[in-house]
């Protein structure tokens, strides 16, 4: 399968700085793939996401998007094959009203009028908020302004969507509805899915984590292969997920479980089949 | 009272100045301020006093609703009246009463006046009643797009007033918090000197401030992503369609000019 997104040996300092916030990292995403981002406040992992977007430009290394070597040249041709939700929903709402802000990004890109109008239904439609069209910002939820943010994104037809800590700021229902809807896109349009998260439990739902620590790579794999870390990630700053906390208190109290739980599901059916054996 | 006050306000409703095309209606009311200067008699007031209401009866909105949504601005026309019937000192002495002299003069002056700034306000507010902020951006930006050529910056100044609407509730809704969180550490805004009250600002000031630059830098990198480049090349969403009512609106202005100028200088 073929890199959507590769960063080689990149090493970058914010301009007018003396820190490498990022030193010696590499790292590829591939089609189709959902890889999770995790790792402690000021690890650089917002500052990965701005250099795949040629808002800023790497000291050394390359990005490359879609087989597009990211410089100041093709930019703008490469923001065409990705799209991004950020943390705050306010704050990435620029239309006065639901299907204003969805068409922003399409005016931006020249689409004709009558092509807009229909895109901007599908994507509203995607997170059903088709509803909502003339609703304005501030008479939504967080949750509801992070969906017309993935919306946006949708309606724009990028290959690769990189959410940045695009659910920090919901409450748990607000959370599940947006990592739901990612998951279908996935599903459903095979999107390429980068998603920088503390939280862990998202990130269980990824292909592939890749943990920073202090601009630097610490570690890349599977969840189960991340969570194995155990205390290791909690030594990085990173809060463990509920399952695998139980876990390690059963396993503390002399209740080993065979298999480490990601989910609750996975928890709850791990704890009645060990009693079922014995 | 505030919330009974229209000024400014949209209103929204299905009715012919409603469907009206936006440019239409800023040239509309731009020309109508134009042309009621025109008017310097009766007559002359009497047709511009007919025209608006007629205005008002094509927008759906009733004139009880206007007059009591813009109370706060009859209050200063009744004021502006009152100050020209007893100052203008100029033709007979219609009335004496001790010091108070009301001259003829004082009437006309009075009754023209009060008549022109009543019909201006009526036919400003019929505007933002039935166009909704986001369409009067859309048609100035439309109605500027030819001074471009001079550099006038026509769509960025749309672009800056519809951003500014978008984010008016979130500033208000956030400037509440910090007045609550504020006041949950003691700061009293509401009683003491005006020196003091003035000084309990500046800690409501300063973090709305840095939270508002905050904001603006994440919007600027949000609308670069999603491929924000300027105004070259890019298409609206919004349509504006120039219709047949709109150039009779137009038209009929232009009638009401005829006739304001007929009076004036013929009849
Ligand atoms: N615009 C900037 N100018 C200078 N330094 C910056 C800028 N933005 C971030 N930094 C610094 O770069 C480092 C990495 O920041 P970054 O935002 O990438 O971290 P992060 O992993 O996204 O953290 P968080 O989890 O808090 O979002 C931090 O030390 C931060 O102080
Ligand atoms: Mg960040």
């Amino acid at each position: 399968m073929r890199n959507m997104i590769s960063l080689q040996n990149i090493t970058f300092k914010y301009p007018g700085t003396e820190i490498e916030v990022l030193k010696n990292v590499s790292i590829s995403v591939k089609e189709g793939e959902w890889t999770a981002i995790v790792g402690h406040n000021g690890s650089g992992k917002s500052t990965l996401a701005k250099l795949m977007n040629g808002l800023y430009f790497p000291e050394q290394g390359y990005v490359t998007i879609a087989d597009i070597e990211l410089n100041k040249d093709t930019v703008w041709d490469t923001r065409r094959h990705i799209g991004m939700v950020f943390q705050n929903p306010d704050n990435q709402f620029v239309g006065t009203t639901v299907q204003d802000d969805v068409a922003f990004g399409l005016e931006n890109h020249g689409i004709p009028q009558e092509v807009m109008v229909e895109r901007v239904q599908t994507a509203l439609k995607q997170v059903k908020m088709d509803d909502f069209l003339d609703q304005e910002p501030h008479h939504l939820s967080g949750g509801q302004k992070q969906r017309v943010a993935m919306a946006s994104v949708l309606a724009l037809r990028p290959d690769i969507i990189i959410l940045d800590e695009a659910t920090s700021m919901l409450d748990p229902a607000g959370r599940a509805e947006v990592i739901e809807l990612v998951r279908e896109l996935k599903r459903e349009e095979d999107m390429t899915v980068l998603s920088i998260t503390h939280d862990l439990e998202e990130a269980a739902k990824a292909d592939r984590i890749i943990v920073m620590n202090q601009g630097e790579v610490y570690r890349e794999g599977t969840p189960e292969e991340i969570f194995a870390l155990g205390q290791e990630l909690v030594a990085l700053g990173l809060d463990l997920p509920f399952p695998l906390k139980m876990a390690h208190v059963l396993n503390e109290k002399g209740i080993p479980l065979e298999r480490k739980p990601l989910t609750e599901e996975e928890l709850v059916n791990e704890l009645w089949t060990s009693f079922l054996s014995k | 009272m505030m919330e009974k006050m229209i000024f400014g306000r949209y209103i929204p409703a299905d009715s012919i100045a409603h469907r009206m095309d936006p440019r239409a209606k800023l040239i509309f009311v731009f020309a109508f301020i134009a042309i009621i200067f025109i008017a310097d008699d009766v007559w002359g007031y009497l047709i511009a006093a007919v025209f608006t209401y007629a205005s008002i009866k094509l927008s759906g909105l009733s004139l009880r609703f206007l007059i009591s949504g813009l109370k706060p601005v009859m209050i200063l026309i009744a004021f502006t009246f009152l100050l020209q019937l007893f100052f203008a000192r100029e033709g007979n002495i219609v009335l004496e009463l001790g010091f108070i002299k009301i001259y003829e003069e004082g009437i006309r002056q009075a009754f023209f006046i009060s008549m022109r700034f009543t019909l201006l306000v009526f036919m400003t507010s019929l505007l933002t009643l039935t166009t909704t902020p986001i369409s009067i951006t859309d048609g100035l930006e439309s109605l500027l797009n030819p001074l471009k050529k001079i550099k006038f910056p026509a769509h960025e100044l749309a672009l800056m007033m519809s951003i500014a609407l978008r984010f008016i509730p979130t500033l208000m809704d956030e400037t509440d918090k910090i007045m609550k969180a504020q006041m949950a550490r003691g700061s009293d805004m509401s009683s003491g000197p005006l020196k003091d009250r003035v000084k309990a600002i500046v800690p409501l000031m300063i973090p709305l401030f840095v939270n508002a630059f905050k904001r603006a830098e994440d919007l600027a990198t949000a609308m670069e992503v999603r491929g924000y480049r300027g105004g070259e090349g890019r298409t609206k969403y919004r349509l504006l369609v120039w219709q047949a009512r709109d150039t009779l609106a137009l038209l009929s202005l232009i009638i009401l000019a005829g006739a304001l100028t007929a009076f004036r200088f013929w009849i």
